[in-house]
């Protein structure tokens, strides 16, 4: 095992991790304010891959420009969602929670599989395809521009949330509803926001996977578990911690792969998110 | 302990006195008459599709009942149940096939190692609540998936078969399915005895009062951890004998078929769907969503465009949104509402 081995290794879990990191946000985010554990996130990924598709297919528009377009769609899809269906399930019981939106996960990836067929689809000649040689390292350019991208939006949300007056109501919300409504913060509208960022956000992260990620309805699945991990081990509701346990995971899901096989990668992955669950069940960033 | 026995008894008393009087009352006679029903159907129903659908519905029914006793009663929502599903159905398949133990003694031994494993599981994974608890027992399937699919010994990806050679009652394995759908019947009303006798003994009103008012519970003297890991094990031990009948009834497994995901979600469905936490609650959950499932994908699944996935998935949405408590809760609403409605009338 040689230095470039190891050092491409690292390099291409920390720039998947960044997209874990950028889909576990939006988990959080969602779960953070309203206490609802988003079993239909990945399918939100994969309705960005698909718009990141059609965008490229039908109208020749490169993912990386149509970036903005398709977490607008997103944002409308987190929104509608919210509007429609979690909105009646707000104070339910857990069972009614869990069971709706593990049920918007079959639907989303019957209606993918109705339009799109359950075909394998990719983004041949992004403008972003290729390799590129770092410090002599090879690493494919759309890896590089995905994890520069989960960095940039991972930053906007961050901003996001602390320095504006919206993103402050957010975190108001997530902190004591009751009071944030006392403060005249209408917790509703908090709710419809949270979950068409979330949205955003897992769709953004499709549409900067689908330049090197083939598309199919059942794409979803292969991170929803992954997010768990995530927003486990980086604390409920913690961007930062978010984005600390998604390198973290990447790295050690790419490492474990190296090391013990692919087939075990993800058994790793999971067994560290039982340790963390065990042990340090608030996460990393998480507070006590 | 005395103090316990106090705030029990009465209760207890209470349906001691009315279960002379519950003999004969409606319930208890369309009970029978369903029973007797059921007993009848392979002699009434001859088509051999038919009468699959019916034992898919008992088996999906006694999974939703074994999964019923802790995600219901005990209030501890696992989305991981398929591995004892599948621990069962490899374990018996594995000494049937490679030590020829007779598959009688394989199933029970499937079920003590699915109830072993289970408090290993519960150990660990009880001191988790809610949202937790749900993925941890999901990221343990996941793990025991990963397991199987690459345990060579097992079979791995490629899955083990049972050889047909010797049928009969011995060997449980039949060519016909009548045999099938009274084992599967069998086991069913097994584990609803079992279900029962917890509902109506000291554990049932543990399992509740940990459900409902955990610390009252503590504070009362009762040891959380001991009583789910109990629910805990008892649940798997009936999931895993349920797996073994999958595996004699389809003479074939794998990983896909019995340890994945979906298999987890749909034991807990049945229970949502009927009612969660009632004895009978999987058991309707199950025929109605055994029904909805064959019945959209025979009408629908052939296209292969998902559109049985599109109804079956909205049918979900709908029923976790507008009837959170099943088929039996809606159904005893309108019954109180058209009692409330007749009472009205009589004035």
């Amino acid at each position: 095992m040689t230095w470039e081995i190891i050092i491409q290794t690292l390099a291409s879990g920390v720039l998947i991790g960044l997209i874990y990191a950028l889909v576990a946000i939006g988990l959080t985010l969602i779960f953070g304010v309203m206490d609802i554990v988003n079993f239909s996130h990945g399918e939100f990924l994969m309705f960005g891959m698909y718009s990141s598709f059609w965008l490229y297919a039908l109208y020749a528009l490169d993912p990386i420009f149509t970036l903005p377009l398709t977490a607008l769609f997103l944002f409308g899809l987190g929104v509608i969602v919210y509007k429609l269906v979690i909105r009646k399930i707000t104070n339910a019981p857990m069972l009614s929670q869990i069971f709706t939106t593990f049920g918007l996960m079959i639907l989303f990836r019957g209606i993918a599989q109705f339009f799109w067929k359950p075909d394998f689809r990719t983004v041949s000649h992004s403008i972003v395809s290729g390799t590129m040689t770092i410090g002599g390292i090879q690493i494919g350019t759309p890896q590089v521009t995905a994890g520069i991208g989960a960095i940039l939006v991972t930053t906007g949300i961050y901003l996001f949330l602390t320095k504006t007056r919206a993103g402050a109501a957010l975190e108001a919300t997530a902190a004591d509803k009751e009071a944030a409504q006392l403060m005249g913060i209408d917790s509703q509208k908090m709710f419809a926001l949270a979950w068409g960022v979330g949205a955003a956000c897992a769709g953004v992260a499709g549409a900067l996977l689908s330049t090197f990620f083939p598309i199919f309805p059942e794409v979803g699945a292969n991170f929803i578990l992954i997010a768990f991990v995530v927003v486990n081990l980086g604390g409920f509701g913690s961007v930062v911690g978010a984005l600390l346990a998604g390198v973290l995971v990447g790295v050690i899901e790419v490492m474990g792969g190296f090391l013990l096989g692919p087939q075990y990668k993800m058994a790793l992955v999971l067994g560290l998110f039982l340790a963390v669950l065990m042990f340090r069940p608030q996460g990393l960033m998480g507070k006590v | 302990m005395n103090t316990q026995n106090k705030i029990a008894s009465p209760a207890l008393a209470a349906t001691t006195a009315s279960t002379a009087s519950s003999l004969l009352a409606p319930k208890t006679l369309l009970l029978l008459a369903l029973l007797i029903l059921a007993l009848l159907l392979p002699l009434i129903v001859k088509d051999p599709s038919h009468q699959n659908l019916a034992i898919l519905i008992l088996m999906a029914a006694q999974m939703g009942v074994a999964w019923n006793i802790v995600g219901g009663y005990a209030g501890q929502v696992s989305l991981g149940h398929a591995a004892f599903y599948g621990l069962g159905a490899y374990t018996s398949t594995l000494l049937f096939t490679q030590l020829g133990v007779n598959p009688w003694l394989a199933m029970l031994g499937g079920g003590i190692l699915a109830a072993v494993i289970s408090l290993a599981i519960g150990w660990s994974c009880f001191r988790l609540k809610g949202h937790y608890f749900a993925m941890a027992t999901i990221a343990v399937a996941e793990i025991i998936q990963i397991i199987f699919t690459n345990w060579e010994f097992a079979g791995a990806a490629v899955g083990l078969t049972v050889p047909m050679d010797k049928q009969g009652w011995a060997t449980l394995i039949f060519s016909e399915k009548t045999p099938y759908y009274y084992i599967a019947l069998g086991l069913l009303l097994l584990t609803l005895l079992a279900s029962y006798v917890i509902e109506k003994s000291y554990l049932g009103y543990y399992f509740r009062a940990i459900k409902d008012e955990p610390d009252a519970a503590r504070s009362l003297g009762i040891s959380l951890s001991k009583y789910k890991q109990i629910a805990f094990a008892v649940s798997s031990f009936f999931t895993a004998i349920g797996g073994s009948l999958y595996a004699q009834k389809e003479l074939y497994i794998d990983p896909g078929s019995v340890l994945h995901t979906g298999l987890s979600i749909k034991m807990a469905l049945v229970s949502i769907l009927g009612g969660v936490g009632t004895l009978f609650g999987p058991v309707v959950g199950a025929g109605v969503l055994t029904v909805i499932e064959e019945g959209t994908r025979s009408l629908f699944g052939g296209s292969g465009r998902g559109t049985d996935l599109i109804i079956y998935a909205s049918l979900i949405v709908l029923i976790a949104v507008y009837y959170p408590t099943g088929v039996l809760g809606w159904l005893k609403q309108f019954i109180a509402r058209r009692k409330a409605m007749q009472a009205q009338g009589g004035k």
